[in-house]
Parts: structure tokens; C-alpha cells; sequence
């Protein structure tokens, strides 16, 4: 047991040491342009310039400048950005995280409960209308990119109907801390919520019907089936608490994605200043040391929350301990 | 593990997925999409008649009789802004109205789609030689090897995709790329193939590994082995035929992820640089209209809901009729 969670950090740790090694060739070595030029952003002066050369220390060998990078992130924690003047990265980005939080926490509650109803009641019905409808929808859900629901969401609440009975509820694009007004939060939220939502509401609907179809054919069902339990009883409680597993495991892995940059797009398009929109703005900028900020510490917490997923799952799961 | 190319493989699997009439029906809107991208010169030049390409900041049009500016100023008490005009529905200049630029739409959706489909296609055939070549050297050579390529491949899987997308574009597209005598301009179209090509390899890449470990201590391997066939030969001659049927699933959903993709990154105006187009950026144009003009963002957005539904449709259907056990998960 604590041989597998050792193994499993020790993975974490190489994984976190790859990611960084990669960012930093990706900003510092890509062939190309001076990296000086790069982190000073767009018309630095050669003053600038030569200040970025000496903190980055752009002037010695590859492996002293990624010693250095990673020191002024995790370390020291004084990264400044030379776009925004001399604003110190990490600060702001431990501000904008509440907003990221809230965002990809509601949206699972969401994509948790219907992805959960769709892929029961479509294995439940399996191959009839039902079940196609609700497949279909999936499929469409799949195939719609996040930011232009968004867009639309926006056109319909906002704009068109915003003056209708319907939607006059709808307060302005923004967020509201929650700390500030509780039903604010919720009522500024709930539309970047289910546009975030759709996308893995039909990914793990899908998943879910695959996984309960698959687990009716097992022989603990048949068994279950033979002692005369009802068949709501047999799919609720035997074939779904099964089935979950995998959906457990693509859970631990969206939801760490989702808060480290995934839910960016949804950002942008409500308004909300979480990390993302911190990166998009970055971007338009053209702030690098901002970028690698968010990047490296994103990363990181995907790796991370992937790790205690994993660990928490050799408590919960004997087979995983075993193996 | 289905892939046994005995004679009469394929010809099952085609039949099967001729007797599929959503896939086949996928297919066909496909080939149409294809088809109306494809005559978009045509539709400029004979029906639009105008240069997507070229701002129309000052001209009009007849309509119903009368002149109408395509670039009228905004309907509020100050005239503030412009207003591009709205969509005639009619086969002829603007029928989807024009952009902010004065451009039209129509136009401008057909030859955004040829690059769209380009940049996913183009993009795909990178994924799946990558993925192909890393998974089977990881898999069959194992050791060392499989550990060091896993690694990269667990790192590049962990980093949230859009930000490894972020990351290379910046710095490729505020300058473009030279490797010694190649250039790439920052408005190259090889860039976004390439950055999108490179980070849906491990989705790819571990099915495949996994493949090739159980095929490696398979008979037909330990034989090939047994008479001392070179490693290349039994990679190129007898694990690549194998790991055909996968590639081939997967490429209409790596297509498909790669046109989501695409659309993100041209929003974020990080993906195709004008002068191009693609859905993406045409969505990108539209978002500032939003309001006034729906349909600039809304009509590529559709586009590209209706291809991606028809590759996930299409590529059901091929996993049906090939490998019902592949497993690919479409994620943004």
C-alpha cells in the first residue's frame, strides 16, 4: 500500500519535472526570436531588454536559466510581469482562482446529475426512442464548440429576450464573489455553468450507457437477477455503482483540466476573471512571464489532482492496491 | 484486437458500414461539405461577386430596388459604431450579410471551411504518425525506451491542452519559426497544423502502446522473431498492418477534436492569422457583432457543429464496423 502511493508520487514528481522542463524549452529554446525580446513584451527598450537578459539570465548556459525560472516562480515567488510594469504574476493568480473555482465546481454539480440521469435512463430504455433521443442530444452536445454556445447563450440572455419575462433575471456579464451576495454568485454563475456543463454532460452520458450496458451482461447481475430483485433495483444500485468507477476516474481528470486552464474559453466569453481570463488577457499582451505563470501552475495542479485521484483510489479500490 | 487482416477483413468491415445508414449518411454530408468548400472561388466570383478577402467599407448594393450601403452607420440617436449589412436570404451578394469589414459572409464561410477542413485533416495525419511511431517503438522496444516515451507522453497529457496550445502558439506565432533554412511565417497555416497536430498525440499514442505490447508476445511475433527477422521488418511488416484498424478509428474523431481545436484557438486569435480565414476566426469576427448581427458568429458556429456531429458520426460507425472495442474520448 504505501510502496504503491510512493510509486505513484514519484511518477507525480517526474511527470511535474517533464511538464517544466518542456515549458521552459517551449518559451526559452523554440528557434526563433531572442527570448529577451519575447518577456519584454512588444517595443522594449534596449534598457529593457538587457534587464530581462540579466534577471532570466539569458546570457549563461540553458540549465541556469531553468534553475533560475523556476526559482523566481515557486520559490521566491517575485515573477513580474514587463508588460503590466513591474506587477508582481503569482499574487494576481492566486486572486483569480475563486472565480475558476466556482465556475468548474458548479459546472461538475451539474454535469455530474445529468450525465448521470441520461446515461441511466438511456441504458434503462436501451434502444428505444428514448435512447436515441437523448444519444443524439449527447452527440450535438459533443460536437458544439464551448465559446459559441456561449456566444449564443449571451445573444438569447443578454440581448434578444433579455427583456422578456424569461430571462429579465439575467444580471450583467461579471462575476459576483460569493462572499458578497450569495444569490448573485449563483444567479451570475448559473448560464456559464450549464454552458460548461453540456459538453461533459453528453461526453459521460455516453460513457455511462457504454459502462451500464456492459456491466448488465456481468454475472453478479444475473445473479442478482435470480435472487428476483426488481430491475430497478438490479440497474440503480448494482450495475450503476459499477459503472461509476470509470466515470470517477474521467471526473479526477476533467475537473483538474477544467480548473487548470480547460474552462479558459467559458471565461472569455462571461466575462469572468478567473485564471483563464488572467491567460487570455496575458495573451493579448503578449505577457510571457504571466503565460508561464498560469501554464506551470496549472499544470502542476492537473498533475497533482491527477495523483490524488489515483491514491485515493488505491484506499477505495482493493484491486488497484493489489496490482 | 479484431485486426487480423485475413483476406475477407475488410471487405466484412465495408460492408457493415455500408449497411450503416447514420454513418452513411454522415459520409455523404461530409463529401457535401467538402464539395461546397471546394467551389468557393465559384460562389465569390459568380454569385457574391466581391473578394471575401477585401474590406468593402464604402460600397452598396440593389436590393428590392433601392441602394443599400453594406456598411450603414449603427441605428442609436448618436450613430455610434457601424452596422454591416444584415443577411438578403437570397442567392446572390451577402446573403448571409457582411462582417465588419464590409465583407461577405457567405463567401467567407466557404473558403473559411476549406481551411478549417485543411488544418483538422492536415493536423490528423500528423497526430496518427506520431502517435504510431512513439506507441510502437514504446511498445515493442519497452525497457528504457517505453518509460522515457511514456514519461514524455504523461507529461504532454497532463498539461491542459489548451494551454500547451497557448504556450506554442505565442511563441511561434508572434514570430513565426525558422529550423535552419525552413521559414515559416507567423501567418503560415503550417503553424496551427502543426501546434494542433502535436497535442492530441498521447490520446493516441497509449491505446496504441497498449496494443503493441500484447501483439509483441503474440505467436506470429515470437516466430518472426524465432527466425531472426530484423526488429524494423516485424514493425513495419507485422505489428504496423495490425495497429492499421486503430489508426483508422481513430481518425475521424482525432479530425473532429482537431476542428474544435481550431475554432478555440482561432477565437483566442491564436490559431489561423488573417489575411486567412476559417470558422474559427469568422466566429472570432462575429462576437463583436453579436448583438446587431447574429448570424456572423452564429452561421460558422453551425458549420462547424454540423461537420463535427457528422465525423463523430461517421467515426461511430467505422469503430462498428472495424474495432467495436477502441475507445477514444472526445474531450476539448
Amino acid at each position: 500500500m504505501i510502496l504503491t502511493i510512493l510509486q505513484r508520487l514519484g511518477h507525480m514528481l517526474f511527470v511535474l519535472f517533464g511538464i517544466s522542463v518542456l515549458v521552459f524549452l517551449i518559451f526559452f529554446a523554440t528557434p526563433g526570436a531572442n527570448p529577451a525580446a519575447r518577456i519584454a513584451g512588444r517595443g522594449a527598450s534596449p534598457a529593457t531588454l538587457a534587464a530581462v537578459t540579466h534577471q532570466y539570465g539569458l546570457d549563461r548556459p540553458l540549465p541556469v536559466q531553468y534553475g533560475l525560472m523556476m526559482k523566481q516562480l515557486f520559490i521566491t515567488q517575485d515573477l513580474t510581469s514587463f508588460v503590466n510594469l513591474g506587477e508582481p504574476v503569482v499574487p494576481e493568480l492566486i486572486e483569480a482562482a475563486p472565480v475558476t473555482l466556482s465556475l468548474v465546481f458548479g459546472a461538475a454539480v451539474i454535469w455530474v446529475v445529468f450525465a448521470i440521469l441520461v446515461g441511466v435512463l438511456a441504458a434503462a430504455f436501451r434502444n428505444s426512442w428514448i435512447d436515441r433521443i437523448l444519444m443524439v442530444i449527447s452527440l450535438i452536445g459533443i460536437s458544439m464548440p464551448v465559446f459559441w454556445v456561449g456566444a449564443v447563450a449571451n445573444l438569447v440572455t443578454q440581448g434578444a429576450y433579455h427583456d422578456t419575462w424569461l430571462f429579465s433575471w439575467v444580471p450583467a456579464l461579471g462575476y459576483v464573489p460569493f462572499h458578497v451576495s450569495p444569490f448573485g454568485w449563483f444567479k451570475a454563475l448559473i448560464i456559464p455553468w450549464v454552458t460548461l456543463a453540456i459538453l461533459y454532460i453528453g461526453l459521460y452520458g455516453r460513457v455511462l450507457r457504454g459502462n451500464l450496458i456492459e456491466a448488465m451482461q456481468e454475472d453478479y447481475i444475473r445473479t442478482a437477477r435470480a435472487k428476483g430483485l426488481g430491475p430497478v433495483r438490479i440497474l440503480l444500485v448494482h450495475a450503476l455503482r459499477t459503472s461509476l468507477i470509470s466515470f470517477v476516474t474521467l471526473f479526477g481528470l476533467d475537473f483538474g483540466v477544467l480548473v487548470g486552464g480547460g474552462a479558459l474559453l467559458t471565461e472569455v466569453v462571461f466575462g469572468l476573471q478567473g485564471v483563464g481570463e488572467l491567460t487570455f488577457q496575458a495573451l493579448e499582451n503578449l505577457d510571457l512571464p504571466m503565460i508561464m505563470a498560469t501554464v506551470m501552475y496549472a499544470s502542476f495542479f492537473v498533475v497533482v489532482s491527477n495523483a490524488v485521484v489515483d491514491i485515493l483510489y488505491a484506499f477505495v479500490d482493493p484491486r488497484v492496491r493489489q496490482s | 484486437m479484431s485486426a487480423n487482416p485475413s483476406p475477407g477483413f475488410w471487405s466484412v468491415a465495408l460492408r457493415k458500414l455500408r449497411r450503416d445508414r447514420a454513418a452513411m449518411t454522415a459520409l455523404l454530408v461530409l463529401a457535401l461539405i467538402i464539395l461546397l468548400t471546394a467551389l468557393a472561388p465559384v460562389y465569390a466570383a459568380d454569385i457574391a461577386r466581391n473578394d471575401p478577402f477585401q474590406s468593402n467599407l464604402s460600397g452598396s448594393i440593389m436590393l428590392h430596388g433601392k441602394s443599400v450601403e453594406i456598411l450603414a452607420p449603427a441605428d442609436n440617436p448618436l450613430h455610434l459604431g457601424i452596422e454591416p449589412i444584415g443577411p438578403t436570404w437570397q442567392l446572390g451578394p451577402y446573403m448571409f450579410g457582411a462582417d465588419d469589414q464590409g465583407r461577405d459572409v457567405a463567401a467567407r464561410l466557404l473558403y473559411g471551411g476549406r481551411n478549417t477542413l485543411l488544418i483538422s485533416a492536415a493536423a490528423a495525419v500528423i497526430c496518427l504518425v506520431l502517435a504510431a511511431i512513439t506507441g510502437i517503438i514504446a511498445g515493442y522496444f519497452g525497457g528504457w525506451t517505453d518509460r522515457i516515451i511514456s514519461g514524455l507522453l504523461d507529461a504532454l497529457w497532463a498539461f491542459p491542452i489548451f494551454l500547451l496550445a497557448i504556450s506554442l502558439s505565442v511563441v511561434l506565432i508572434a514570430h513565426g519559426l525558422t529550423i535552419g533554412p525552413i521559414t515559416l511565417n507567423a501567418d503560415s497555416l503550417a503553424l496551427p497544423i502543426m501546434i494542433i497536430g502535436i497535442i492530441y498525440v498521447p490520446y493516441v499514442a497509449r491505446p496504441i502502446r497498449g496494443q503493441v505490447i500484447s501483439l509483441r508476445e503474440s505467436e506470429f511475433i515470437l516466430a518472426a522473431r524465432s527466425i531472426g527477422a530484423p526488429a524494423w521488418r516485424i514493425l513495419a511488416l507485422d505489428i504496423l498492418p495490425n495497429i492499421i484498424t486503430t489508426l483508422i478509428v481513430f481518425a475521424p474523431l482525432v479530425i473532429a477534436l482537431n476542428m474544435l481545436t481550431e475554432a478555440a484557438l482561432s477565437f483566442l486569435s491564436i490559431g489561423v492569422q488573417p489575411p486567412h480565414a476559417s470558422w474559427g476566426t469568422i466566429i472570432q469576427d462575429g462576437e463583436s457583432l453579436i448583438y446587431t448581427r447574429p448570424l456572423v458568429a452564429i452561421a460558422p458556429g453551425i458549420a462547424v457543429v454540423i461537420t463535427v456531429l457528422a465525423l463523430n458520426i461517421f467515426g461511430d460507425g467505422l469503430r462498428d464496423a472495424l474495432d467495436p472495442r477502441a475507445k477514444l474520448r472526445v474531450d476539448q
